[in-house]
């Protein structure tokens, strides 16, 4: 089938690097061309935190969409986009650092610990980083495979820390953290399903995914 | 990462307008926030002669009229705020009348030819500090709002003003999709009214003023939130009661009625401490009244500013 030749191509792989680019590049491009606006840091914030919502709900739909679509190549993607959610993520909040606390522990302490937005944001990025570091084929090796999954589903964590983080921020406009609520609710719903489906009649071994390779998220 | 986009590039060398004004629905990438607007043309305003100086000016670096052209809040027009630049567009300014009523001996309609000749022009440079955290220093064109309140002799039952912004819901959005209760109101003590610096203000930048900036008049209350500063006036009322204010109906517990600008008072979900000034790249310090302290802190002297936030 050539849409599966296609999913396994090496140059599909690079092709969607790049595109996972084109944000960033976006930014880079339009600050040097007075096109962040009035605001530009909050344009930078904005647009990073969005950036990162996205590739958290583009990360969490791998495998719905592979199981549903019977695409298994589909999971050649996943590290890749999860790793780029996290690089928004980084961005977005070393954003926050520098620009709007200054590197200011005392005031940066207080608003982590004050602010629920920002708890909330603070929350889902922590999380984060434990799974960009094991992130790696190693690692999942190290771990072994359940444990590995166990710890990755931290990212519904995130997942839903980033849309309670993007509700308490806004003033009065919600529609669109509410559409993204409803994302992340619509891919984690699916998992939950999935995993009653499993549990009320337990097929021998071979369910879920092939050996080795791990599912989580 | 972090460039600061230089000031003072003239306009005509920036992204073309609808370019701009696009990018948060491109960015976005999705029907909701990719809402219509009306072609930005650019825009030619009309000249205002013989304004005078004002000494509550501040000699502070004035911000770029394109950014306090096209950095609004104004949520009818949308709740980005670049979007306010394309939509209001929309808005008629002309004919427009003020409706003025209420604990007056002289309830009158003025008509906006009899409000811009109400009194003599002056140009006042103030900062403005919305309650988001940034702030901008604009030549306001107007007078102070005394004048009017003068000419229409409010009565002993008059202890508070209240304002009213133009509602057309075939032009604006809905109450839903802006989240807030439509025709947006505000109000003042009369006191506070009655403040030198409180201004009616009919123009910025030496011409009138662009309807995203509140056209054809707006009140201007340099020591409140920028949210007090009402657009686009279509009725103002004298009240005996503290009247309802949009942003306390919409979270009474994050906006008060003073709302007066206050370091020491932190937004519930955000520190009120600092401030970035539009053009500038790290944050500034936040004054008391936003620096107008000294003419304005005499009316609240005795109020526990905690609880009259
Ligand atoms: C995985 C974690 C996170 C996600 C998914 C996320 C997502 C978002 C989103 C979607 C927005 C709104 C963008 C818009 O309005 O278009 C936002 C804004 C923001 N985020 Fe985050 N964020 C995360 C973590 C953080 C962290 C760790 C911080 C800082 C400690 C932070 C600070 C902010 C700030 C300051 C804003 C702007 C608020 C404002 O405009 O008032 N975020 N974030």
């Amino acid at each position: 089938m050539p849409l599966k030749r296609i999913l396994s191509s090496r140059w599909l792989k690079v092709a969607v690097f790049a595109l996972c680019l084109v944000p960033v590049l976006l930014l880079v491009w339009k600050a040097f061309n007075g096109g962040l606006g009035a605001n530009p840091i909050e344009f930078i914030t904005h647009a990073t935190g969005d950036w990162t919502l996205r590739f958290l709900c583009i990360t969490l739909s791998i495998t719905p969409l592979r199981k549903l679509l019977r695409l298994p190549e589909l999971v050649r993607f996943r590290r890749m986009l999860g790793l780029f959610g996290f690089f928004y993520g980084c961005l977005h909040f070393l954003t926050w650092l520098v620009v709007d606390k200054f590197f200011d522990w005392n005031e940066i302490l207080k608003d982590v610990v004050k602010r629920p937005y920002i708890t909330a944001g603070f929350t889902g990025f922590v999380l984060l980083i434990p799974l960009a570091v094991t992130s790696t084929t190693g690692w999942i090796r190290r771990m072994g495979g359940k444990r590995w999954q166990m710890l990755h589903r931290l990212i519904y964590v995130t997942a839903c820390a980033g849309v309670v983080h993007y509700y308490w921020l806004v003033k009065s406009d919600i529609r669109l953290p509410v559409f993204y609520g409803a994302i992340v609710a619509v891919l984690l719903a699916y998992r939950l399903v999935v995993s009653l489906v499993k549990s009320r009649k337990p097929l021998p071994r071979a369910t879920g995914a092939a050996a080795g390779e791990p599912t989580a998220s | 990462m972090l460039i600061r986009r230089s000031p003072g590039i003239p306009p005509s060398e920036v992204t073309p307008k609808h370019l701009y004004l696009n990018r948060r629905s491109f960015l976005a990438g999705l029907p909701l926030a990719g809402a219509a607007f009306a072609a930005g043309s650019a825009r030619a305003g009309t000249k205002l002669n013989g304004i005078a100086k004002s000494p509550f000016s501040t000699t502070e670096k004035v911000t770029p009229s394109n950014d306090v052209t096209h950095y609004n809040n104004y949520y009818e027009f949308g709740t980005g705020k670049e979007q306010p630049a394309g939509l209001a567009q929309k808005l008629k300014t002309s004919p427009w009348t003020v409706k003025v009523e209420g604990a007056v001996n002289k309830p009158q309609v003025f008509d906006i030819d009899a409000i811009m000749k109400m009194a003599p022009l002056e140009e006042r440079i103030y900062r403005h500090r919305c309650v988001e955290r940034w702030s901008i220093v604009v030549p306001w064109i107007g007078f102070p709002l005394n004048e009017l309140i003068k000419k229409v002799e409010p009565t002993a039952k008059a202890k508070f003003v209240a304002f009213q912004t133009v509602f057309d819901p075939g032009i604006m959005l809905s109450e839903r999709a802006a989240g807030i209760q439509l025709p947006y109101v505000e109000g003042l003590r009369m006191d506070e009214a009655m403040h030198p610096l409180a201004i009616l203000c009919v123009g910025m930048y030496g011409e009138d003023l662009p309807k995203q900036d509140g056209a054809p008049v707006r009140l201007v209350v340099p020591w409140k939130y920028g949210f007090k500063s009402i657009k686009s006036i279509v009725k103002i009322k004298f009240v005996e009661k503290q009247p309802p204010t949009t942003w306390n109906i919409t979270n009474a517990h994050e906006y008060g009625f003073y709302s007066n600008v206050n370091p020491e008072v932190d937004h519930p979900r955000w520190s009120q401490a600092s401030e970035r000034r539009l053009g500038e790249f790290f944050m500034r310090k936040t004054l008391m009244f936003n620096g107008y302290g000294d003419q304005v802190a005499q009316l609240y002297s005795g109020m526990d500013l905690r609880k009259y936030y």
